[in-house]
């Protein structure tokens, strides 16, 4: 008995430990913040979970030292007190003054740096002309456009967004349907996309790498599988992703490739998906034109594979069941020749 | 046993399309009606570039089967064939809110709100009109 306690025990140390290890670091962490709005709230954070922590300690302190200093039992039948002793009531009220005082100061420094905090994250957003991004939420994936004044280098893509670091980014956030929630832990804070209405929220990353984001407002069924990754890296390799997403669609080469394309043009897939520079132009389902590109599909459900790829044409719904594609029955050859049409697609 | 009975023949049983009973079916063929732009021609359902789809007119018949092919044959005069373009049980969701628009559904199937301009009363509180044949418009 005593032995699997202790066995018990032992395991939720550890799984506590690994539990902890694991907070310190990753992509999808508020508290491993990788620019200045996440550093932001995490600073915000410690604050309040430091005071917040000390407060807890001193009045539990400061209640077994009242539980220990009692003075024996009550006595019930005595003559009430009509006069309590001057002194010690004195002592008393100023007690009671110093942690009322004590308590409305730190109260006051929360709000303040609350308040400045929220400030520094919504202040500068007019200046920050850097890159505009127009995020729109669909159940259950992530429309990408990237603004320009010329009109010829707005592109579209989904479920992965590059940034280049450093610089401030400007998302504006709409949705097609319902509402959703735009949330990357380690560069900003949530912000929802509400249909009718567009919100802004601007972030930046400050060190190149992969960044998970999640929608963080129950949306559906496949709430929990709307996720998107952000992509920071050094500015020219940004420069050379963003020449290369302006380019329509490459031609296909192989003869399967072609076949592909045909088989693309005259199924259901055109009914809802666009490659840009061929006659698929619908904007219902996320823009294929430079597919092969991206690392996920499906919102970052799976990894962009062959095999993943033709299992999802064939019958999506066993990643994400109750997702708005339909099953599609394509004869193997089609199938094959579509997948490695899509495959070119860099 | 034989498929030879006495007397007249009977009447031709029904075609009965499984979405007509469902409404998430109803509501989902209202989400393609715009999202596969049948609402370019036909509005919606007041008619404009195609005939109006919320009348008790129907060229072609009022039942699913009529329907269905419609949209996957074509007719003539501009409506385009979607065979192969739109899965089946699609087809069957579109059949069914087509129904809904001039009130041929339950009202406990017909989608009961528009997702964004309120053009017209939802479907759930279309009154039922009486289908009657029509001919096509003069050209």
């Amino acid at each position: 008995m005593i032995e699997t306690r202790n066995t018990t025990l032992k395991i939720c140390a550890a799984l506590s430990f690994v539990l902890c290890c694991t907070s310190c670091g990753g992509i999808h962490n508020a508290l491993n913040p990788t620019g200045p709005q996440a550093q932001n709230l995490s600073r915000l954070w410690w604050l309040f979970f430091i005071v917040c922590s000390v407060v807890f300690v001193l009045v539990m302190i400061a209640l077994l030292l009242s539980l220990r200093n009692r003075t024996g039992e009550p006595q019930v039948a005595t003559a009430p007190v009509i006069e309590p002793p001057a002194e010690q009531e004195r002592k008393r009220r100023n007690v009671v003054i110093s942690a009322v005082t004590i308590t409305v100061i730190i109260l006051f420094v929360f709000l303040i740096a609350s308040y400045s905090a929220g400030r520094s994250m919504t202040a500068e957003l007019e200046h920050k002309n850097g890159l505009n991004i127009e995020l729109t939420g669909h159940q259950w994936w992530w429309e990408v456009r990237y603004d320009d004044v010329d009109a010829s280098n707005i592109f579209t893509t989904a479920n992965e967004i590059h940034i280049p670091v450093g610089v401030p980014v400007t998302f504006s956030l709409k949705a097609a349907d319902v509402i959703h929630s735009f949330w990357v832990p380690n560069l900003a804070g949530k912000k929802d996309l509400i249909p009718g209405k567009i919100n802004t929220i601007w972030l930046q990353a400050d060190k190149p790498g992969v960044y998970r984001g999640q929608c963080a407002e129950y949306c559906g069924l496949q709430h929990a599988r709307m996720a998107l990754w952000i992509v920071a890296e050094p500015q020219e390799q940004f420069n050379a992703w963003r020449q290369n997403q302006t380019q329509t669609s490459v031609t296909p080469a192989s003869d399967s490739q072609k076949r592909g394309q045909q088989v693309f043009l005259t199924s259901t897939c055109v009914m809802c998906h666009a490659i840009n520079g061929t006659p698929a132009g619908s904007n219902i389902g996320p823009n294929l034109t430079h597919v092969a590109s991206r690392n996920m599909i499906a919102a970052a459900t799976v990894v962009n594979t062959r095999e993943h790829l033709a299992q999802w044409i064939i019958d999506s719904q066993q990643y994400k069941p109750g997702n708005k594609m339909p099953q599609n029955n394509l004869s193997d050859a089609d199938l094959q020749s579509l997948v490695e049409y899509l495959q070119s697609l860099k | 046993m034989s498929d030879i009975h006495p007397g007249s023949p009977g009447m031709p049983q029904p075609v009965q399309n499984p979405s007509d009973q469902r409404a998430f079916d109803t509501n989902e063929g209202k989400r393609l009606f715009t999202q596969y732009n049948c609402s370019g021609c036909h509005f919606n359902g007041g008619g404009g570039i195609g005939p109006p789809l919320m009348d008790e007119k129907w060229i072609y018949g009022e039942n699913p089967e009529n329907i269905y092919s419609t949209i996957v044959e074509g007719r003539p005069n501009g409506m385009p064939s979607f065979r192969q373009k739109i899965p089946d049980n699609q087809v069957q969701q579109l059949v069914a809110y087509v129904r809904s628009m001039s009130g041929q559904l339950r009202k406990d199937v017909a989608p009961t709100r528009n997702d964004s301009m309120n053009a017209r009363r939802s479907e759930q509180r279309t009154e039922r009109e009486t289908p009657r044949r029509s001919s096509p418009p003069p050209q």
